[in-house]
Formats: structure tokens, sequence, C-alpha cells
């Protein structure tokens, strides 16, 4: 379980001023720190700017970026938008999620390391199909890059223990 | 430093224009979503470290006073040939470099920056033939840059570059020459139309909402919010030309009297969002935004806010409610956001594209603008041409460019096969065909046939790609992205992408294609906003132009394309096959057999169609059919 710093909500909360109105940067900024909303942080915000819990969770869970899930240390983003989809983007989220072991009902990995997300375009159409590991670009992927990928991954993480 | 008025501003562009003119050799890096992702960070790096190494100077920013010749090294925006970045380009020859690598670097500062010689291997080439300049190039031939006119040309991270290249000269005009209804009429003269799909006269919005003169706060509204998967040219604008979009709407915070504006932009865009708030932070330090503009007592604040995925957002009174910090849901029209808008003040939505071409309008007059584009769709339209094509970007012609001078001239065809359709406006929009390759691109042209412009993604397919199939694609994005507010568009459309799901796995009726009709027509007549009414669009359209391949689906239990993978065989080419026995070991159902050394057979019956075989076979001795 992750342990929420209040410390550092406040000091978001007091960046936006408690404004209900600027609740979705401030659940933003919370999720940049954990990487996904924890339900007492939530609590907390929703006291703070005077609003109910469940319009606030209401509000988290229509945005399709707010996870409540906790999630790995290597998201890994899959671009299905209409360019990638079209140079078989498919083919490449299979080969993810067979190097991976994860199925589509999975929000993390087993070992805490990944998290694959279908994402619908990145903007980066013109290098389609792409995906996007913790925000960096890679482009022109086919299936044999994935799986170089996945165990680059795996390789950085096993020397780094 | 805060640019205290008129005089002042011309007395920085003329201190900057000088700075400028000391660079004897400009080297821009294209930093645009595409190229960055191709490492063109790592190759401004490498050049910058490279250039002070030789003790050379470099100018990075311009300075007002104290010039000495320098080379001038800067991150710019969005060139627009993606495919081939890391592009660079290299004033004052005109050059351009393709797939820069940071091994490059040292060859380039010896040869081309040092000496004036070209490195060819660095050229585009095309058919044997090298070009030399950007403008030669094919893909660039038949553009016309207006919004992107500073794209790739000035350092998208700079103000002082903008101004030196003349921007806040449409500001300064707007600010002292001109009343807004002076602004307003110009605008309105222009024949400027909304750029995010819709193509509402910008004039006449601007003067719905100037008109509440007793309103205490009015607002000025961009929509960034790019969600048309396959489309990126208002993410390019505003990563690669910041100031122009701001400059726009300051002016129109101007004409409407609006002293607020707020950016919506999209989750998926961080570069965009970095570059704005840079972007701001300099305008707001020149006194270009904030309070009293360069003297003027006039005022325009500008915040920025991040979308949090939701295409829904897209939709005006989404993209308000967003911004007001609740659930992305659109609301009943009328009353229109002009009259009851962001926080139930007037106000006025615009794309990002619509800001950009503002500026240009108010510098050079609403007769210019009309000079170019159609009679009723004046001006340039911005597109991301990608998909089955040989060259992917961001491109700018005049509306009213043919749909064959797009694919085949600057496009240069398609990649592999034949060409077949190209979805325009995303997943609202539709196909377009072969018959409409002579069909001029403008807001009329494609709504008589069923499309829309939309917000300008043009995806091109070949004859692999099967038009039930992204019909069922589209539909599937949809229905994640309804809002669930309207039954017919929350049911409807699952519904739908069931019945597409059935066809394209080969158990589909053809009773089903008169259902997919009925439902679709009934989904765009009764939902609320533009995502619910344009949703169905994709299928209408795929039923209109590709019908046989639905039948084909149903009837023959065939995919003519070969991308329905229920639909397809896979077949061993004898001819090939070296009997290496690789795909027979990877068959997870063991469904190959073939002795050592000659040719494999797959078993129909056996076959799950994982692909396994396909995928792991070193000769590509595998087909579907």
């Amino acid at each position: 379980m992750v342990k929420v710093d209040f410390g550092f909500i406040d000091s978001v909360l007091q960046k936006y001023d408690c404004d209900k109105t600027r609740v979705i940067a401030i659940m933003q900024e919370i999720q940049n720190e954990y990487k996904f909303l924890p339900k007492d942080a939530l609590k907390y915000v929703a006291e703070k700017v005077d609003e109910s819990e469940a319009e606030l969770y209401g509000v988290a869970t229509f945005y399709e970026n707010f996870s409540m899930n906790e999630k790995g240390k290597y998201i890994i983003k899959v671009c299905n938008g209409t360019a990638c989809h079209v140079r078989k983007s498919d083919d490449v989220q299979e080969a993810i999620y067979a190097a991976t072991g994860l199925t589509p009902e999975d929000h993390i990995s087993s070992d805490g390391l990944f998290t694959i997300e279908r994402v619908a375009c990145l903007g980066a159409c013109s290098l389609a199909p792409v995906c996007t590991v913790n925000g960096v670009v890679h482009a022109s992927m086919t299936p044999e890059k994935a799986h170089a990928l996945i165990q680059e991954l795996r390789e950085a993480e096993s020397h780094e223990d | 430093m805060r640019i205290e008025n008129r005089q002042h501003l011309a007395q920085c562009r003329e201190d900057y224009r000088k700075a400028l003119e000391c660079q004897y050799k400009k080297v821009l890096i294209c930093c645009g979503s595409g190229c960055v992702a191709s490492g063109s960070m790592n190759v401004y790096s490498r050049m910058k470290e490279l250039l002070h190494e030789r003790g050379l100077r470099v100018d990075v920013e311009l300075q007002h006073e104290g010039h000495e010749e320098s080379v001038g090294l800067k991150r710019s925006g969005c060139l627009g040939f993606c495919q081939m970045g890391p592009l660079m380009r290299i004033e004052p020859m005109g050059l351009m470099y393709t797939k820069v690598s940071v091994d490059d670097c040292e060859e380039i500062i010896e040869k081309t920056i040092l000496g004036d010689e070209i490195i060819d291997r660095l050229l585009y080439s095309e058919e044997g033939k090298s070009y030399i300049h950007q403008e030669d190039i094919p893909f660039y031939k038949k553009q016309l840059h207006v919004t992107l006119e500073h794209c790739g040309h000035i350092n998208a991270e700079s103000a002082e570059e903008y101004i030196a290249e003349g921007g806040y000269t449409a500001l300064e005009k707007a600010l002292f020459d001109m009343t807004p209804d002076e602004i307003i009429s110009e605008i309105s003269e222009s024949g400027l139309r909304g750029r995010g799909g819709a193509g509402f006269p910008t004039g006449k919005k601007w003067a719905q909402v100037a008109a509440h003169k007793d309103a205490p706060v009015k607002y000025i509204v961009c929509n960034g919010d790019e969600g048309d998967p396959g489309a990126f040219m208002d993410c390019s604008i505003m990563e690669g030309d910041p100031h122009r979009m701001i400059e726009g709407m300051i002016i129109a915070g101007i004409a409407t009297g609006s002293e607020e504006g707020y950016i919506y932009v999209r989750a998926e865009y961080p570069l965009a969002v970095e570059r704005l708030k840079m972007a701001i932070a300099d305008d707001e330090a020149h006194g270009l935004l904030g309070d009293n503009i360069l003297g003027s007592g006039k005022n325009f604040r500008l915040r920025i806010n991040r979308g949090a995925g939701a295409f829904v957002c897209g939709e005006g009174s989404a993209l308000t409610a967003s911004i007001e910090g609740g659930r992305g849901m659109p609301r009943t029209k009328p009353p229109r956001s002009v009259d009851h808008g962001l926080f139930d003040a007037p106000t006025s939505l615009n794309n990002v594209e619509t800001f950009a071409n503002v500026p240009t309008i108010i510098e050079r007059g609403a007769a210019w603008y009309r000079s170019i584009g159609t009679e009723t769709s004046p001006g340039t339209k911005a597109f991301a041409l990608t998909g089955n094509i040989k060259h992917t970007g961001l491109i700018e012609v005049p509306m009213g460019t043919t749909l064959r001078e797009i694919v085949f001239d600057i496009g240069g065809g398609v990649k592999n096969g034949k060409f077949k359709a190209v979805q325009i406006g995303g997943p609202s929009g539709g196909c377009l065909t072969e018959e409409h390759l002579d069909l001029p691109l403008d807001f009329e042209s494609t709504k008589k046939i069923g499309a829309i412009i939309g917000s300008g993604g043009l995806v091109v397919m070949g004859d692999d790609t099967c038009m039930v199939e992204i019909a069922r694609f589209f539909m599937n994005f949809t229905k994640k992205e309804s809002c669930g507010k309207c039954a017919t568009c929350r049911e409807g459309i699952p519904k739908i992408q069931a019945i597409l799901e059935r066809i394209t796995h080969g158990s589909g009726t053809i009773e089903d294609i008169d259902m997919l009709q009925e439902l679709s027509s009934v989904v765009k007549t009764c939902s609320l906003c533009g995502l619910g009414k344009t949703a169905t669009n994709p299928v209408l359209s795929t039923l209109k132009y590709f019908k046989d391949e639905y039948i084909a689906h149903v009837v023959d239990k065939k995919c003519p394309a070969g991308a329905c993978r229920s639909l397809c065989t896979m077949w061993i080419d004898p001819l090939k096959c070296i009997g290496c026995t690789k795909c027979a070991r990877n068959c997870p159902v063991g469904a190959i057999t073939g002795e050592l050394r000659k040719p494999h057979k797959i078993d129909p019956e056996k076959c799950i169609k994982c692909r396994e075989c396909k995928n792991g076979c070193p000769k590509h001795a595998i087909k579907e059919v």
C-alpha cells in the first residue's frame, strides 16, 4: 500500500487555493506523484475543497487519465489511434502483452514492473505504430521490437538490483 | 524586460532583428513531437556541445545589444516531414538535412557550418534525385504555409524571435489603430471559419460575444483538446509557434471585450503544455499579456488547463464543464456558449488553428486572406497526413486543394498496395474513395458527400485495410468515449459495435447490415452533442461506399482485404518454405506438419490463426488468404 504524504497534498491544495474548480489540476498533480489516485488522498482533497467524496470520485472516474489503481514502474502506453491501427498496432500490443505476461484485465504485473495502457493517439502519427514507456516514445514498432524492448527493460532492472 | 509602449516594441523588434542578422548561420533543429521521438533533442545537445568545444559563439537567445557574429542554434517547431526526422534546417542556405543522427553533428559543423559544403548523404532524395532546398521537395511543393509559416523557421521557445519576425504587429494594430468593431468586421470579411470541425464563421461568433456589453466578465477559450486519433495539427501549432496562437487570443479578447482566457490542452501533449507555459511567462514578462498591455490600458490574462483524457471534451459545453472542474458532459443548446458559456458568462470558444489565423488576417487584411482558398471557405487548412502513405507528416494547403493533389503529389501515393480510401475528420468523419479524388477539400464539398473536414486528420488506407474493420475500430473508440448522457449514444453505439464485431468474425447475417443502417441513423438523429450526432458517420459512409465488403463478410464469409483474422486462412507457400520446422515448433496447437527440409503444411481445421508461425518464419513463406 502506498503511504500518502498529506504534507504534499496540502502543498498542492495551497497552490490551487483549495479551489473547487481546479480539482482536475489538483488530482493531476497527485497522480503525477503517485502514478494513481490513492483513496485517502481523494478523501482528504474532497474535505478540503468542500466537495462530496462521491462528486470527486465521479470526476476522477469520468476521465480516462485518472487511475484508482496502483501502477507499475514502467507504464507502457500502446497507441491505438487510427494511424497506428492502420499500421497494425494490434500486433504490437499483442506482443507487449505476451512479453510482459499481462492480460488486458491486469492493472499491474505481479513483479510490480509493468502497466499496459491502450491509448487513442499520442500525436506521433507519422511514426506509427508507436508506444511510450514512461513518456519516452518508441517509433515504428513491430512485434519483434516490442519483445526486445521488454527484454531490455527487464535487463536494466536486474542490473539495478 | 517589460515593453512599455508601441515605440518601445518597435525598438525591441529592431534590436532582435539586428541580433538575428548577426547570426551568420542559423541551425534549426525540429523539436516537434515527431522529431523529438526520433531523437532530435539529442542532436540539439550534441550540436551545442560541439560548437562550444570549438569555441564558436553560439546564440540561443536574442540579445538587445552587444551583437556579435555567431551561430544561431534553435529548437524549432514542426517542419512537417516527420517521417524523415530528426530534421535540421540550415539558414541562410535554406538547406534541409533529414534523419540526422548524433554522429553526423561533427561533420555538419566542419563542412556545412564552417565551410559552405553540402553533405549529400543527409539530403532528402527521391527516385534518385537529391533535394538541397526544403521548398523543392515534392512533399512541400504544393503546400502553402500560413498558420505554420514560422514552424521550423524560428525558435519555438523564443518570444524575441517571434517579435523579430514581425510577431505582435497585428496586436499593435488591434490595440492602437482599430476599434473592437473594426477588428470583428475585418475577421468577418475575411470569411474565416472555425477550424475545429463545424466551420462556424469566427467573426459572427465574436460579434455575438461582443454584443453582451453589460456582462461583468467574458471569456476567450481556446480548444486545444485535439482528440481525433490521427490528427496532430493543433499540437504542432501549440508546440511550434505558441506566440502566434496567443496573439490571436489576445486580439479576440480585445475584439470581444474579454480579459480572461483559457487554453484547454489535451493531456497527451506534454510538450505543447510546456511550450505554452514558457510562452505565457515570456509574454507576461514582456508586458504583452497581463495588465495594461503595451501601455494601452487593455488587459488580458491567460491560463492553461490540461485535459484528463476525455474525447467528448472537444465538444464546447463539455470542455467548459471540464474547465469548471466537473465531469465533461455536454448540455442541451441553446443557450449557446456565446451567451452562457464558461462559468455561465458569454464565451468565445475557438480552435487553435482558428486563433493562429487571426494575426495574419489583421496584419495583411481580409482581402488578402480571401484571395486564398475558395469562395465560401477562404484561407488554408492544416492536415495531418498519416496511414498507409509514402510521406507522412503535417501539411498546410489552400482550402479547395483536391484529395488527389494531397495523397499523390504531396503524400507520394500509397505505401503498400493500391489506394482504397481516406478517412477524413476522424471518428466523426467519413471516408472518401477513389471517386472523390478530384473533390476540392472545403467545408461545403465534404459536407455534400456526408463527410466533414473536421479538425483535419487524413488517414490514408490501402487495399489491405478492411473497411468493415475500420468502422468497427471507430465504434470501439466512440463506445469508450461516449459520456453516457444520451441513451441512443450510450446504448446504440455498443450495439452497433457488437454487430460489427460479429461481422468481422464471420458470424454476421445479411439482416445485420439493415440493422446497422437503422441503428446508425437513430443514433445520429437522437443524440444531443456533436459526438453522438457524428459517431456513426464511419458506419454510414462505409456502408454507402463499401457495401460489397460488408456483403462479402456476411455472405461469402470472406474478408476481401485479408485483414479480418477470423476470416483468413493461413497458408504456406511451398516455393518459399525451406522446411526449417521452426513454424511447426512455434505452433501452439500442432496444426503444422512436414518433414525436415521439405515444404510444411497447415491444417486449417486445427489452426487458431494466432500467427506465431508467420511471425517466426525466416523466409516469409507464410501467407494469409
